[in-house]
């Protein structure tokens, strides 16, 4: 008995019935589509999208050339050339992140010892040309004074975790 | 000079193409282009059968062998690996022996197609049926009647052919594991999942 | 209206030279089915796009037009406007071709397909041979297309495709045979008019395992999900049209869509009364649905009822592709070979005993059946 109601079962497609009624129901329900260019989903504090140089409020780079996101980079995006500046500090004179190697886990921004290099919320960028994605020092200091006070809200919102 | 009627060029175009394309399976380096070819001239014979007003024979030629046979025969024929070199070696030591066949092959033909049996005047043009004719029908009637036991033996003769083929192919190692689809789909959670209820044992 | 179009057409066909007359009158004939099957296969894709959408709780394309409905266009002018990249060391000749070997059958299948009463391109007497025989030559496309395009992953896909569609296409053919042995004839108008009267008079009845094994082959031929192995997109990239891209893509594109159209139609023609309507044959209630002023001609029997009922095979083409995974090959070959096979084969001796014992409602016609 057992046997037959599991052949009819096979033999009459329940299964299949079953699912077609699943996406059916489903046919007929709430549609969750977000018009995004209108609309856009919630961003968190976190979200790691462009890059960005910053600099201390005076005015100074914070960048020490330490080379510890060249080091930590698992994509190797990352390019420093360091030098001495007249007054006996060391800065890069070369700073630059492949856009098109870069797989933005963020480990440039945990592994900086003053808060340089970070990422920002933006992600809606494009390059036109060749290069447009090749980020240089001066490319992502603009970015740091572009973005400044939404990168420096950003970090006194994340502070109580860390 | 002759006219040629409209039906007449039909046939001639099919005509060339089917022995164009016949000579160029058997002329082309390639495989997979000879089984083309070959396609090509299966349908210019399914086109010359429709202007004989064959139309079942046609459309089963195109159906039956374009359709299935030829498939499986490109399906086997691309998944060749055919170095021609090797088979070409011997192609000048055989060549008399070629030859030769081939000679006897056109004389016993031309014995056969010759033009004291082929010809206009020696069998008459096919009577023009009416439009509600159908050939499927006749053939049918044909094949069940008068050619009844003919057609029963050769389909049993295919028959077990097809057995045959199962049987010869057919083996059943022991110790393979194989997935049986209407078990794995049949089972269902009390099959395979025991739920204990046990007390909380004390800390 | 669509008599005084009819009457127009006509007048116009006689203002020709005689010679070309019945030229002229079958070239807008093929024009006629021909142009709103090419736009029905353009608003299929939309409709594809839309319903699996819906079903996976999104909206779909919504863009171009008033909700995405000139979405089509926006397709198909990218894709004329692509360039179509041929691989190297492929055979340029067949690889153009195949696209076009794809699409030929699928839109040449049509001419035997009866609209209406009377209303058919062809009506010969080998009219589901001629079907079986123009569907198979689909084939070729896809096994050219792979050889051709000198690319592993669009080999296998060839492979993959040919030997599924072979074996899909004895089941097929198993299923249509029941049906010439229910109608009495090979004629497709004639399997309609065998099926004239009520729901009743349907083939789908008594032919309905075999009507099952029609639609589910009909899916598998056509290389639709959950039978797409021959595409497989996450296993073989795209399959046999890896390498294609432009308008080579676009028609094969098109041909997968009208395969699916035909298969819908011949579904309707041969197990759902074609053109009937559901409604007629009930008696006093058709007589009085017939009977309403104005919308009554939309109860009765007509190319809208064939129209309605392909829209829902279609609809079902999309609902599978929504809903199944895809089946595993050695698990296609299974269902094909050792399921659909004998389950035909079983059902044929069943309609051979009822056809003989001529049952009604189906076979006390006498005379042919």
């Amino acid at each position: 008995m057992k046997f037959l109601g599991k052949y009819l079962n096979s033999l009459l497609l329940i299964e299949l019935l079953k699912g077609l009624r699943v996406t059916g129901h489903y046919f007929w329900g709430k549609k969750f589509t977000v018009f995004y260019p209108e609309e856009k989903t919630p961003q968190s504090h976190r979200f790691r999208g462009l890059h960005a140089l910053r600099r201390y409020p005076n005015g100074e780079e914070r960048c020490i050339a330490c080379k510890l996101c060249e080091a930590v980079c698992p994509a190797l995006a990352i390019t420093i050339d360091s030098a001495q500046r007249e007054d006996g500090t060391r800065r890069t004179t070369r700073y630059d992140i492949d856009l098109t190697k870069c797989i933005y886990c963020g480990f440039c921004e945990e592994a900086c010892p003053v808060d340089a290099i970070v990422e920002t919320r933006v992600f809606e960028y494009h390059g036109e040309e060749r290069g447009d994605l090749l980020m240089t020092k001066e490319k992502l200091l603009a970015h740091g004074a572009q973005y400044k006070k939404e990168l420096a809200n950003d970090r006194s919102k994340d502070a109580p975790y860390r | 000079m002759f006219e040629l009627t409209g039906q007449q060029i039909v046939f001639y175009a099919f005509s060339f193409m089917l022995i164009a394309s016949a000579l160029m399976v058997i002329t082309v380096r390639n495989p997979v282009r000879a089984a083309l070819f070959l396609v090509l001239a299966f349908f210019s014979a399914a086109a010359i059968w429709l202007l004989l007003e064959a139309e079942f024979l046609a459309i089963t030629l195109v159906l039956v062998y374009v359709g299935a046979v030829m498939v499986l025969f490109l399906f086997v024929v691309m998944m060749l690996d055919i170095n021609t070199a090797p088979l070409q070696e011997g192609f000048t030591r055989y060549l008399p022996l070629g030859l030769a066949v081939a000679v006897i092959i056109v004389f016993e033909l031309s014995l056969v197609l010759g033009p004291e049996n082929f010809g206009l005047d020696k069998i008459a043009a096919p009577i023009a049926h009416a439009a509600d004719y159908s050939n499927t029908k006749a053939i049918g009637l044909i094949l069940y009647t008068d050619y009844v036991y003919p057609f029963e033996i050769a389909s049993v003769i295919l028959l077990v052919a097809i057995i045959a083929a199962i049987a010869l192919t057919f083996r059943r190692r022991k110790g393979t594991k194989s997935q049986k689809p209407e078990e794995q789909v049949a089972v269902r959670r009390e099959d395979r999942v025991r739920i204990v209820k046990m007390k909380a044992e004390k800390r | 209206m669509f008599e005084m179009i009819v009457t127009i057409w006509q007048d116009a066909i006689a203002l020709l030279p005689g010679g070309i007359q019945p030229f002229a009158e079958i070239i807008t004939k093929i024009i006629a089915i021909m142009i709103p099957l090419i736009l029905s296969v353009a608003y299929l894709t939309f409709a594809e796009r839309k319903i699996i959408g819906y079903m996976q709780v999104r909206i779909g394309p919504n863009r171009v037009g008033p909700r995405g409905l000139f979405q089509p266009f926006a397709d198909v002018f990218k894709l004329v406007f692509k360039e179509i990249i041929i691989p190297s060391n492929s055979n340029k000749f067949l690889f153009i071709g195949a696209p076009l070997i794809t699409f030929a059958p699928a839109m040449a299948a049509w001419a035997v397909i009866p609209f209406d009463e009377g209303m058919i391109l062809s009506n010969i007497d080998a009219g589901l041979l001629y079907v079986l025989a123009v569907t198979s030559i689909g084939v070729y496309g896809v096994i050219i297309a792979g050889w051709a395009s000198n690319s592993k992953y669009a080999f296998l896909g060839a492979l993959r495709s040919s030997a599924q569609i072979v074996s899909y296409e004895i089941a097929m053919g198993f299923a249509l045979v029941g049906v010439l042995i229910a109608a009495g004839s090979l004629n497709m108008h004639d399997i309609v008019i065998a099926q004239q009267g009520s729901v009743a008079n349907w083939f789908f009845l008594p032919l309905f395992p075999l009507f099952m094994v029609y639609f589910i082959s009909g899916v598998a031929e056509t290389n639709r999900a959950p039978f797409d192995v021959a595409e497989g997109e996450s296993e073989i990239v795209a399959g046999f049209h890896v390498e294609y891209s432009g308008m080579a893509f676009a028609v094969f594109f098109l041909a997968e869509y009208a395969n699916m159209i035909l298969i819908a139609g011949l579904t309707v023609v041969m197990f759902l009364g074609g053109w009937y309507s559901p409604l007629a044959g009930l008696g006093v209630v058709s007589e009085t649905l017939f009977a309403i002023p104005y919308i009554g001609w939309m109860f009765d029997s007509g190319f809208h009822w064939l129209v309605f009922k392909m829209a829902f095979f279609l609809l079902l083409f999309l609902w599978f592709r929504a809903t199944f995974p895809r089946y595993r090959y050695d698990q296609i070959m299974r269902l094909g070979w050792k399921v659909f096979i004998p389950i035909t084969i079983v059902w044929l001796l069943v309609v051979g005993v009822a056809v003989l014992a001529e049952i009604p409602p189906w076979f006390d016609k006498g005379g042919a059946a």
